[in-house]
């Protein structure tokens, strides 16, 4: 990993579609995301507190999202470069007692 | 690297060395702590449990306390029983008597009422106060140790710096042939594919994933979308958004040992090494659970800032949040946001930590003992209360 000094934003593999704010992220900044080994640049679309993730990449709908280059859950609807993605655009794919008490399948 | 211990009859070795009060049925409980409140070098266990409950639950409830008596932290115990509580007062006081430390009972329905049993149980804690005192602490390997794992008040800072960080930590108890132990199976769900790769074979891995998908069973058959309860609202106001984001973050502070083997719920590693123990991730329940498994001091990563500890297990609260290590400088023990600002490393902030553990092992304080913030703890069940 490395040195988080002088980023504003982490993902730990390549292959991450969303980040991490290593601090709270105004609307309209152009930050350095720190992705893997190397760096490059977002421009914040939405005010993200510090620990929450903004999207990397234009993410469609229904698509997984990756942290640490690992299925963390989907999107349930398009979230553009430099958006909040957090719960309200994000599903969890487990644990889900819902979607099995509505009788649907919910395929990992 | 050695830590100063305490030494047992059974060989096992202590970090600390108290006068354990634990009440048998929730409804000791006010007769334990009043006994432990009057009598320094005590520490009181305190539960919800040990009656009204299938015979799954009470066998589970009689087993934990038996564990938790045997914990190399206690010099000697005071069972304190109501006396017509589902569990068996004699098995347990036989069960921990086994490990070759003095156990002493006081039924409180004999004793003719709580006063009568607060005074005597204070005079008879006094005499195990006194005998515990003589024991000294000698130098001891690093080997004895046994590391309980935890994070709770969960948020991103976590899975990227303090989790990793406990997992150096817990690489270098099990590198000095110690050993570490994994709880809180609620938080393998959706990282379990990881974890079964450091599984030291199939069978192992195979049972890592039975725990899993038991838990996730039971969480499903409430028939509600469990976020909200996993990850908590606090995990979700601190950034974290789904269960499988927690646990991506929270299998980080197992490190990069190989998982040796699987317990249930309280039960004693009878290998050393990294091992994996059934529980849920909640604070009473996970902290009973590892200090039954014998675990003698606990590393916990928190990000919002948690303030458990344990009765008497040495609880390390570790953080890479700054601002909750500056709020909650009364709560917090070690800082490793230094990784994210970029002036120590990971593997330095780590061994860092390490060291800092044996410091603690060796009778520094944690702050969750030096402010008491122990007393909130459970036994976990699987049924219901009949």
């Amino acid at each position: 990993m490395p040195s988080h000094a002088g980023i504003d934003a982490i993902a730990i593999r390549e292959n991450d579609n969303v980040a991490t704010a290593l601090r709270d992220l105004a609307v309209g900044e152009k930050i350095v995301v720190g992705v893997a080994d190397h760096t490059r640049s977002v421009q914040v679309r939405q005010a993200i507190p510090f620990g929450h993730k903004l999207a990397l990449t234009d993410i469609p709908a229904g698509t997984d999202i990756l942290k640490y280059g690992e299925v963390m859950g989907r999107a349930t609807q398009e979230i553009p470069a430099g958006a909040h993605a957090h719960i309200h655009n994000i599903e969890s794919l487990r644990g889900r007692g819902d979607l099995e008490a509505k009788g649907t399948s919910h395929g990992v | 690297m050695e830590f100063k211990g305490y030494r047992r009859a059974d060989g096992r070795v202590g970090t600390r060395n108290y006068v354990g009060i634990l009440s048998t049925v929730v409804c000791a409980n006010e007769a334990s702590e009043r006994i432990a409140a009057g009598v320094q070098g005590t520490a009181a266990f305190l539960h919800q449990q040990g009656c009204g409950q299938t015979p799954v639950d009470v066998a589970r409830v009689s087993q934990t306390l038996v564990n938790l008596g045997k914990n190399p932290n206690l010099a000697s115990v005071l069972l304190v029983s109501l006396g017509c509580e589902s569990v068996v007062l004699e098995e347990v006081a036989k069960g921990i008597a086994a490990a070759g430390k003095r156990v002493e009972q006081l039924v409180i329905q004999e004793e003719g009422g709580a006063a009568r049993s607060v005074a005597r149980g204070q005079l008879l804690a006094q005499q195990l106060v006194m005998e515990a005192s003589t024991l000294p602490a000698t130098l001891c390997p690093i080997s004895e140790l046994r590391l309980g794992l935890k994070c709770g008040a969960s948020d991103t800072t976590q899975g990227l710096f303090a989790n990793p960080a406990v997992g150096i930590a817990s690489d270098l108890v099990v590198a000095a042939g110690g050993t570490s132990v994994l709880g809180e199976v609620t938080e393998f769900i959706g990282a379990e594919h990881i974890l079964t790769r450091h599984a030291k074979n199939d069978a192992v891995a195979s049972e890592i994933l039975g725990l899993v998908h038991r838990m996730e069973a039971r969480a499903k058959a409430m028939g509600c979308d469990m976020r909200g309860g996993q990850p908590t609202g606090g995990n979700i106001k601190g950034g974290l958004t789904t269960i499988e984001e927690k646990s991506l973050g929270a299998i980080a502070k197992a490190g990069t040992a190989p998982i040796q083997a699987t317990y249930e719920y309280g039960v004693p590693p009878t290998v050393t090494g990294l091992v994996v123990m059934d529980s849920p991730g909640r604070e009473p329940e996970i902290l009973t659970g590892l200090a039954a498994a014998g675990c003698t001091m606990i590393a916990f990563a928190t990000g919002r800032g948690a303030p458990q500890g344990f009765p008497f297990v040495p609880v390390v609260k570790v953080t890479g949040n700054r601002v909750t290590w500056e709020k909650l400088r009364d709560h917090m023990d070690v800082y490793v946001g230094t990784i994210m600002e970029g002036t120590e490393s990971l593997p330095a902030a780590g061994h860092r930590l390490f060291g800092e553990m044996v410091e603690f092992a060796s009778g520094r304080l944690t702050k969750a003992e030096i402010c008491g913030y122990t007393k909130s703890m459970d036994i976990y069940v699987v049924g219901p209360v009949i």
